[in-house]
């Protein structure tokens, strides 16, 4: 009796509950421990909550993000595991700057990320070219050849920054599982 | 001066062991620093290396420290006035040693074994006399320089100076046909034996290119700087890369950037840029193509 | 029937041990590496062309992304370099904040490389074990400078800001705390026999190869040649320190890991006495032009850093910016070993050699 269970509904069509014989007391038990949600709203809280990002560490946010990793910052409790394999990934952080000649590469990474896949831009340089955006070897911000769902600024990011723009992608999903824009077509 | 690791697997305190020789290090650095500024220091502080050599020897790990504070100002003086008296000196000196490069000077008794290391107070022993002091380094100039001249070509040297801020390191301006062979000189023979590679530079004047070389003498502790000029059009100097290894990726690397050939390179390609990019970026008159991305 | 075939294997310029964006394209017979050619440049930011337009102070930032893990060592290099064109005069509490913060500094590279090193060999604890001491390092370098990682906190003729009350307290204790750690480091891993077993005797080279490739640093010491810079050519206050050079003997893997782990204790030891020094009261800027122009010539200086000999060329035309700035970076030298150690190793072993080079990418591709 005293679980906690989500009861799913289908859109549109409703599924009816009969509270009448209930006593008061389980009323609010049940009110408490009952969901009612959507399947996509079910996904999206699964999907936030575990985010697989992409080794991608290119540049000095790279360390950043390796100290988000560690032990004092530690980003596991977000359910942030660091995966190698693009094939695993559902997140691309793009730590660092983004040169010419690995932007074929980075664009080729994206690609071989299954769906529904998100990218963050961290640090200023994945942003808009930081520093050396008057380089002629720099890619002036990585939503040139990617689209990007959260920008991070900072050179480099705090990792209290980088679990910020953690935590706004995480809202991103639910609020786009929510509100009913699919994920996959931008 | 060096400490051995071995057998560290099982080494509960490896911090243990080192603080007991700091003794003998410290008698180390006192007599290298002493000499160079006996030649400055006469008339500030003389009883100050003599103050150094008996202060090293006390085994007490306190002692060292106070004597420290005790000289800091006498050597803080001594330094300032080195300083001040090589600055009088390296005005005049500057001027004296391109005049100065071929003739053979009387060296300060110092200077005979003096690489650059000690060389930075050593100049002037005395106020400014008009006549400027010759650089410790003009005797190992003037060496290179005979060497060059008698082993490799008549004129292979053009130009050859003291470089003073850069701790007198004796500069020579090599012709590029010589260039060659008198790397095989610089690696070779056994007086100059530079099988240290430091740094290969290239800089684009806008007149000519020019490639800088830093060889140095493990050995010996001292080193040189070449210079060999090439031309803006065509720019090509010979590779060193047979001689010292380390030059292989500094002259690709100066290759893709600044576009000087360097026949004689046993993979010379593009190691920065992508391998289809167009243009030396480092160029003075480098444009990019596409500015906007 | 049975053949074999040459594998071409690209180890890609993303992979998780590549310390960066780094590829080496591999031709393997079974699992013997045959050919190994790395290819770099994927972070090829252009600092160089862009010093050209900037001047002294503002290309300062631009060296702490070069070497990222050890940004203060890069700062010094430049400032050194322009200072000793000047001939200008550092004041003495500025002097000793810069060594100190180099010594910190020099710990924390060489926990970064402790704590990846050994989760490509496998080891994942100590990389949190590094990591978390060095946050501790990153907090106090937070608390003098306000930032973490690329600091910018040296100028030409001093350090941009004075240490705060307490600083020098906080870090003789981080310092007291940090010998204990160490050794508990030597005792989780340095007697491991997998450890030992998957290091010792890889990757080795001789003195003479060393010197004839222009190896510095750890990559050097480890052969068994008595050359740091901080001793051989003193710059800075390190002659009034008293602090030995770690010396290999063998010229493997094993070595430079005992090398790099010795050179934190003597960091710590240079601290330890640096903090007694520390002067009360001074300057942290001495007097500077307001234009930085150093006179027209050139000049090379070098100093030590967590990696090798950082080299900054200078080319002067006697203006506020550069007219060459060139940047000899120690991972970038150092990495032309790796080809040639490659050859003839097993395939696992490439990312135990290529980890014990040391490299950051940011200094490989400047």
């Amino acid at each position: 009796m005293h679980r906690a269970c989500i009861c799913l509904e289908e859109e549109g069509i409703q599924m009816e509950f009969n509270l009448e014989n209930v006593s008061p007391d389980d009323r609010k038990e049940i009110e408490r421990n009952v969901f009612f949600g959507t399947i996509e709203q079910l996904k999206g809280w699964a999907r936030s909550n575990s985010l697989w990002p992409l080794t991608f560490g290119l540049a000095c946010c790279a360390i950043e993000m390796m100290a988000s990793g560690g032990a004092h910052y530690d980003l596991d409790r977000f359910g942030v595991m660091f995966r190698t394999s693009p094939r695993q990934a559902d997140v691309m952080i793009v730590s660092g700057t983004v040169t010419k000649k690995m932007g074929p590469l980075l664009k080729r990474l994206y690609d071989q990320m299954p769906e529904p896949k998100w990218v963050i831009a961290m640090g200023s340089c994945a942003t808009a070219g930081g520093p050396y955006v008057k380089s002629y070897s720099v890619v002036k911000g990585v939503d040139q050849l990617v689209p990007v769902d959260v920008y991070i600024p900072g050179c480099p990011p705090n990792p209290a920054a980088l679990i910020y723009g953690i935590n706004k992608l995480q809202e991103k999903i639910r609020y786009e599982a929510k509100t009913g824009k699919r994920v996959i077509d931008r | 001066m060096s400490e051995e690791i071995e057998n560290k697997p099982n080494a509960e305190q490896p911090s243990g062991s080192a603080p007991a020789e700091p003794v003998a290090e410290q008698a180390a650095p006192s007599p290298e620093s002493a000499p160079a500024e006996q030649p400055v220091a006469e008339q500030a502080a003389p009883a100050q290396p003599t103050a150094e050599q008996p202060a090293a020897a006390q085994p007490a790990a306190e002692a060292p420290r106070k004597e420290t504070d005790e000289e800091k100002a006498a050597r803080r003086k001594a330094a300032f006035e080195a300083k001040q008296a090589a600055k009088a000196a390296a005005a005049q000196a500057a001027a004296e040693a391109a005049k100065a490069a071929q003739q053979a000077n009387a060296a300060t008794p110092a200077a005979s074994a003096a690489p650059a290391a000690s060389a930075e107070g050593a100049p002037a022993g005395e106020p400014p006399a008009p006549p400027a002091p010759p650089s410790p380094s003009q005797p190992r100039l003037n060496r290179v320089v005979t060497l060059l001249k008698e082993l490799v070509a008549e004129d292979a040297v053009e130009e050859s100076y003291i470089n003073e801020p850069n701790d007198h390191l004796p500069t020579l301006v090599i012709k590029n046909e010589h260039w060659l062979q008198s790397a095989q000189l610089f690696r070779n023979h056994t007086e100059l034996a530079c099988n240290y590679l430091r740094n290969v530079s290239g800089v684009d004047y806008e007149t000519y290119m020019e490639v800088v070389y830093y060889p140095w003498n493990m050995d010996a502790r001292e080193g040189y700087c070449i210079k060999v000029k090439a031309d803006r059009e065509l720019p090509s100097v010979a590779s060193v890369t047979p001689i010292w290894e380390t030059a292989n990726w500094n002259e690709r690397e100066i290759y893709d950037l600044l576009g000087i050939d360097f026949p004689g390179h046993p993979d010379l390609r593009r190691i920065m840029m992508p391998d289809d990019w167009e243009g030396h970026p480092l160029r003075k008159d480098y444009v990019p193509l596409d500015p906007e991305v | 029937m049975i053949r074999t075939e040459e594998l071409l294997l690209n180890v890609g310029p993303q992979h998780p041990s590549t310390h960066g964006v780094f590829r080496i394209v591999v031709k393997l017979d079974g699992e013997i590496i045959t050919e190994a050619t790395p290819v770099m440049g994927y972070l090829h930011r252009g600092t160089e062309k862009l010093a050209e337009n900037l001047n002294y102070t503002q290309i300062i930032p631009y060296t702490d992304r070069m070497d990222y893990v050890s940004a203060m060592t890069n700062n010094y290099v430049l400032v050194h370099a322009v200072e000793k064109m000047m001939g200008l005069e550092v004041p003495e509490r500025a002097e000793y904040l810069r060594l100190i913060v180099m010594e910190l500094q020099r710990v924390a590279s060489h926990l970064v490389w402790w704590g990846t090193y050994l989760l490509d060999i496998g080891a994942l604890s100590p990389f949190l074990y590094a990591f978390s001491d060095r946050e501790r390092i990153l907090g106090l370098f937070n608390e003098l400078c306000g930032a973490r990682l690329t600091y910018n906190y040296m100028r030409v003729g001093g350090v941009k800001w004075d240490a705060p009350d307490g600083w020098i307290d906080r870090v003789k204790t981080f310092v007291k705390d940090m010998y204990v750690r160490l050794d508990e480091y030597h005792n989780l891993v340095s007697g491991n026999e997998i450890f030992l077993a998957r290091i010792k005797g890889i990757g080795q080279y001789d003195a003479k190869t060393a010197i004839e490739y222009g190896l510095s640093g750890a990559n050097l010491r480890c052969t068994g040649v008595d050359w740091d810079l901080r001793k051989a050519e003193p710059y800075s206050l390190y002659d009034r320190f008293d602090f030995d050079v770690v010396v290999g003997k063998n010229g493997d893997c094993y070595d430079r890991y005992l090398c790099r782990l010795g050179e934190i204790t003597q960091s710590l030891r240079i601290l330890e006495q640096a903090l007694e020094q520390f002067p009360g009261e001074g300057e942290t800027m001495g007097k500077v032009p307001r234009v930085i122009r150093p006179p027209a010539g050139e000049i090379y200086v070098r100093i030590e850093s967590p990696r090798g000999e950082i080299g900054c060329h200078i080319v002067s035309k006697g203006k506020a910016e550069p007219y060459r700035l060139k940047f000899r970076r120690p991972s970038f030298v150092n990495l032309q070993i790796l080809p040639k150690l490659l050859i003839g190793e097993n395939m696992t072993n490439m990312v135990t050699i290529l980890g014990g080079i040391d490299i950051v990418l940011g200094e490989v591709d400047c």
